[in-house]
């Protein structure tokens, strides 16, 4: 299962984290730094999954954006590694351009996660259906 | 406020707790509309966890917008739902959740499923009546609905025997998402919902897991998967990683395995390293099954193994690792040394060090070899080693292989090239290794030839000087400097140490340092306390702490209050009419064991082993295992014995009862404590505490059972002789005024209790009706005999069937002892005593015993002047049956009495191995027969002659007795002059039996 999903700049700064399993919040910082000091200092070529302790690290680069997913060892991590191709195709779809945005909307990215993953699983990755609900409400508030 | 809301999410996403901004999350989620509700929403998933208070506040809300005619609002309280929700409030919404799976929205239907999912999770029991609804989801017409139902079937068929019917659904669904029948848009790059494959795939490897026939169902499903999953692209592959797993999962089929170890072999075989990745997971995987493909790939593993990624390195040694046997151990130990040493994190070194010793321990091809591997493991992996790896280490080389000389070698092997590090370069030795390295010095260096204690001594002596040494090491190595120190040169050593480190802050070190000298100085004591050998015996382990008896009654003597343990004392305290009912307790001057169990610990004793572990832990603080606190406890042991050596030395030389072979605390420590009698073997401690905690395990273990077997003994004491108690400490024995004391000292009729079978018979009963006692026979005793004599008196005695027809010669009753059979003449017996009598007949018995059985002689003389004739003899004996069985065996405790038993005559060493092997004992302080000039003696005599002991040995002012059980356990009584009582301890390995013996003498004593 997927233990938290971590999106970080290339300067390392978190940019969005969401956890599955509870984390203490002091204890978050400490984690999410060694969790990018762990994947962003690979080489391009290198594998893009990492072992962490006792669980295991599915990171993905886009532009200046890393994203990181820690797993637990029997999920499979070429899945999850697809998985955030997904999301961030549904980001792109929706924003149609992810880099900056997220940033200043981070609300709505939290809201498609949430859609696409709950409690540690993939529970959509239908791209139309995981948008349903926020274009509802977008066009709830603009109307 | 939505704005501040976000802000507020950013602020703890960045590690700021904004614990102010809940409640208006709440709020917000309340009140708010649309978006502003969903930010709410979100905002209280992530900052609250499902216990925190404030979530109760938000089901009132969710159940409002449950109910709203607004779909978005559901659908939103249905998210957060399925995301954090009190476990507490399901029931108060769970109705409305289920009414929701009948919605004809899907995501409304979808969101329900996922709701009842998260419920599935927190709380199974609470939606066990809705399994049917699951099953509906699962076949609800939107696939959505249906692959989220697939969520709580993962979760579920972990116990599969209940969801075998649906496999059938579980592989038709597969089919068709394989197939292309969903619609277009659940594809991701034209694969048709590969998550949904890889779920459906996981649940039927869980259902198809050692189960043919199932399995049978999905071949041809997985081949079609395998089939499909061409396209290149890294989601059919991730979709063929499941697949292969899935394969090798369930019940093989030869062709099914074929394709997969292609495909394996394909992921390996790839040049793109996230394949290749998880081509050796699977291969991880899949070689415990089938060790062939390794083989296959072996030249690519090769390459892996150099490559220049770490983590696909790191994936290669899991994978060599699994197959690793006694052929390619060295190479794979090798290459897992190399990796060790190249690798920087120390999380890796870690892991990987705790594979190193299982590999080695079970593989190793020779010593040498073995040895030096571990030499480098412990110096690359250093202190960062789990604790376990250096004690599995240490026992390997005490316990050894098969063979002893082997095993010699090793530790030679072992002593060598440790005394070589230790000439180069000790300051650089992890802590760990110095560890390890001195106890295997202070164990084995008598191993070598030639190496002279003191050298080993010097060697040592510089570790102490290390800055870097912790004082936990510091107390490995002066353990180990103490079982050298033997001889003058040691001594110089020892001392030149105390006056260096003497100064210490440290006060285990300076205790440590103390002892070292104290032992160096005087070689006999040392030879007590650590007595050499090489031998493996386990140590025999005093659990009763039995050479602190002495300390145990003095303190007794002296008004402490005897030892409860504690599941006792808290029964005593649950049911307070336990604690109330001594009503000797009060009388006795003294204070005694009111409960006569007598304690192991005393209350002293119980309080040094508890500063003990508060002193070892402080010592170790890194806690684990026992090795650490051997030398803690050594100090404790040589405190323990000299003090007591000091205090009793009359008693340990006398009895050598008190001979402390070992003790051990629970605590996990395993202390070297002095052996005086016995030739046990003592070798390290250190190192046995493994084995000895084991030991130490069952030993308390047996200790407990015991105590609570004496449990019943306990109530028993108390209930029934308390007549007898009284007796004692009123010093007027009322039973024996009162009542006509039948022959030997057997219980009074006024004692409740049956009378037992020895000798007692009822002085009303009817002449023909004779109880007598053949315990060694088991033959009934109906016996009935006409016969015809010409003599005027016949004496007859029972023994078994046969009847022996004594000639009369005297009418006195009381001078029939001649007439006793010749084999029963030289046997102790009881006083022939008449039972009644008539006018012409006088019927008397006695008891004799024998070593296995007591007899019952009957006299039946001739009173009158006449001649007897014709004599007819009949006897019933049902009655005595009945009580033999019941005393023999089982030993009854209520029904015994002193005929049972004989005196047991052993030497004093016996003795001592006796009452060490006994282990239910009971202390007791009993009336002494004060007037005599030779109290001890006398009393002790009494009840010899009463109770037919054994007196083994009186030195002073103590006493050993022993008898024994009539085909039946031994009972030995150490008896002890303590103001002007006899301090008794009595000992057996019946529980009852110290018990019931206690009572009888206290009885013989009382009836003088």
């Amino acid at each position: 299962m997927i233990k938290f999903v971590l999106m970080v700049n290339r300067q390392g700064q978190t940019r969005l984290s969401r956890y599955y399993q509870p984390v203490e919040l002091g204890k978050r910082a400490a984690l999410e730094a060694d969790v990018v000091r762990g994947c962003l200092y690979r080489k391009k070529e290198e594998c893009s999954f990492v072992e962490y302790k006792d669980f295991k690290l599915v990171y993905r680069h886009y532009a200046s954006l890393y994203i990181v997913v820690g797993i637990t060892e029997s999920e499979n991590e070429l899945s999850v590694y697809e998985l955030v191709h997904n999301f961030v195709e549904v980001l792109d779809k929706y924003f149609s351009r992810v880099v900056s945005p997220i940033m200043f909307n981070m609300d709505k990215v939290h809201i498609i996660l949430d859609e696409m993953i709950q409690n540690g699983h993939v529970v959509e990755t239908n791209h139309s259906r995981i948008l349903a609900p926020l274009s509802a409400l977008d066009t709830l508030a603009h109307s | 406020m939505k704005e501040l809301m976000v802000r507020a999410v950013y602020c703890e996403m960045l590690g700021y707790e904004a614990s102010f901004s809940y409640i208006h999350a709440i709020k917000l989620a309340q009140q708010g509309t649309a978006l502003d509700k969903r930010v709410g929403y979100l905002a209280v998933s992530l900052f609250l966890n499902e216990s925190h208070e404030l979530l109760l506040l938000l089901v009132n809300t969710v159940l409002k917008d449950l109910q709203s005619t607004n779909l978005i609002e559901v659908c939103m309280a249905l998210t957060v739902v399925g995301q954090v929700f009190p476990k507490d409030m399901i029931p108060a919404i769970l109705p409305m959740v289920e009414e929701k799976l009948n919605h004809p929205k899907e995501i409304i239907r979808r969101k329900a499923v996922l709701a009842l999912y998260k419920f599935y999770l927190i709380a199974p029991n609470q939606v066990q009546h809705i399994h049917s609804k699951f099953r509906k989801a699962l076949c609800d017409k939107d696939p959505g609905v249906m692959s989220a139902s697939l969520h709580i079937y993962l979760e579920m068929v972990t116990k599969p025997e209940s969801y075998k019917d649906l496999v059938v659904s579980f592989v038709t669904i597969l089919k068709q998402v394989v197939g292309g029948k969903l619609p277009i848009d659940f594809n991701y790059h034209s694969v048709p919902a590969p998550w949904l494959q890889i779920q459906l795939l996981r649940i039927l490897s869980l259902l198809g897991k050692n189960d043919r026939s199932t399995s049978e169902m999905m071949y041809e499903v997985l081949d079609e998967s395998l089939r499909r999953a061409e396209m290149n692209h890294n989601i059919t592959y991730a979709i063929l990683f499941e697949c292969v797993k899935t394969i090798y999962t369930i019940h093989p089929k030869a062709e099914l395995l074929e394709k997969a170890a292609k495909c394996i072999g394909n992921f390996v075989l790839s040049p793109k390293i996230n394949l290749k990745y998880l081509g050796l997971k699977a291969l991880t995987y899949v070689v415990q099954q089938d060790a062939n493909l390794a083989l296959q790939h072996q030249m690519t593993i090769i390459e892996c193994l150099d490559h220049a990624d770490l983590i696909i390195k790191r994936e290669t040694l899991e994978l060599l690792f699994r197959i690793t046997n006694g052929q390619n151990v060295k190479v794979i130990v090798e290459k897992l040394l190399e990796f060790l040493r190249h690798s920087k994190d120390d999380y890796r070194n870690i892991s990987k060090g705790v594979y190193l010793p299982i590999n080695e321990c079970t593989y190793a091809p020779d010593n040498s070899w073995f040895i030096r591997t571990m030499n480098t493991v412990f110096l690359l992996v250093g202190d960062q080693m789990q604790p376990d790896i250096p004690n599995s280490f240490l026992r390997l080389l005490s316990e050894g292989f098969e063979s002893a000389e082997e095993d010699q070698q090793l530790r030679l092997l072992a002593v060598d090239s440790y005394v070589s590090l230790l000439q180069e370069q000790p300051a650089r030795l992890p802590q760990r290794f110095l560890q390890v390295i001195s106890w295997v010095l202070g164990e084995y260096s008598s191993v070598k030839e030639g190496l002279e204690p003191a050298t080993v001594l010097r060697l040592l002596a510089p570790l102490l000087d290390l800055r870097h040494c912790s004082s936990e090491t510091k107390s490995w190595v002066l353990a180990a400097m103490t079982k050298l120190s033997a001889g003058p040169a040691c001594l110089s050593v020892a001392q030149e140490l105390a006056e260096r480190h003497g100064g210490s802050l440290d006060t285990t070190l300076r205790q440590r340092l103390h002892e070292l000298q104290h032992l160096a100085s005087d070689g006999e004591l040392l030879r007590r306390v650590l007595p050499c050998s090489d031998g493996l015996e386990p140590l025999e382990v005093d659990s009763t702490l039995s050479f602190l008896d002495g300390f145990v009654s003095e303190a007794l003597a002296a008004g402490a209050a005897p030892y409860k343990p504690p599941h006792q004392r808290q029964e005593e305290l649950a049911q307070e009419k336990a604690l109330s009912v001594e009503p000797y307790g009060l009388s006795l001057p003294l204070s005694l064991s009111s409960s006569s169990i007598a304690g192991r610990l005393s209350p002293t004793v119980l309080s040094m082993s508890s500063g003990l572990s508060g002193n070892s832990t402080e010592l170790s603080p890194k806690g684990g295992s026992a090795l650490r606190l051997e030398g803690v406890t050594r100090v404790w042991g040589k405190e323990g014995y000299l003090a007591k050596a000091a205090l009793k030395p009359e008693e340990a030389a006398k009895t050598e009862v008190p001979c402390p072979l070992s003790v051990l605390q629970e605590g996990g420590s395993a202390p070297r404590t002095p052996v005086v009698s016995l030739p046990a073997p003592a070798p390290g401690p250190s190192l046995q505490a493994e084995r000895e905690k084991q030991q130490l395990a069952s030993c308390l273990f047996m200790g407990l059972g015991s105590q609570g077997a004496a449990g019943p003994c306990l109530v028993r004491l108390n209930r029934s002789p308390p007549s007898a108690m009284d007796n004692l400490l009123c010093s007027s024995p009322l039973d024996s005024g009162s009542t006509p004391s039948p022959a030997d000292s057997a219980p009074s009729p006024a004692d409740s209790a049956p009378s037992p079978a020895d000798s007692a018979t009822s002085p009303a009963d009817p002449a023909p009706h004779l109880p007598h006692d053949l315990p060694a026979n088991n033959r009934p005793c109906d016996a009935q005999e006409d016969l015809t004599e010409d003599t005027d008196t016949s004496e007859t005695v029972v023994e078994g069937n046969s009847v022996a027809v004594v000639d009369p010669y005297d009418p006195e009753p009381l001078c029939l002892s001649p007439h006793l059979p010749e084999e029963l003449c030289g046997l102790p017996r009881s006083e022939i005593r008449p039972l009644c009598r008539d006018a012409s007949l006088v019927l008397s018995a006695c008891c004799v015993r024998t070593d296995h059985s007591s007899l019952l002689v009957v006299f039946v003389s001739n009173a009158s002047d006449s001649a007897a004739r014709r004599f007819a003899l009949q006897m019933t004996s049902g009655d005595l049956e009945q009580r033999r069985i019941k005393e023999y065996p089982p030993f009854n405790g209520s029904s015994w009495s002193p005929g049972g038993s004989r005196p047991l005559s052993v030497s004093t060493e016996e003795y001592g191995r006796l009452w060490l092997a006994s282990s239910n004992d009971i202390k007791q302080n009993l009336a002494l027969l004060s007037q005599e000039p030779d109290p001890l003696r006398a009393t002790l005599h009494r009840l010899r002659d009463r109770l037919q002991l054994n007196v083994v040995d009186i030195i002073a002012s103590e006493g050993i007795v022993a008898c024994q059980l009539l085909q039946g356990p031994p009972c030995l009584m150490h008896c002890r002059l303590n103001a002007g009582c006899l301090a008794v301890w009595l000992r057996s390995s019946l529980p009852e039996l110290p018990d019931c013996l206690l009572y009888h003498c206290q009885r013989a004593l009382a009836q003088h």
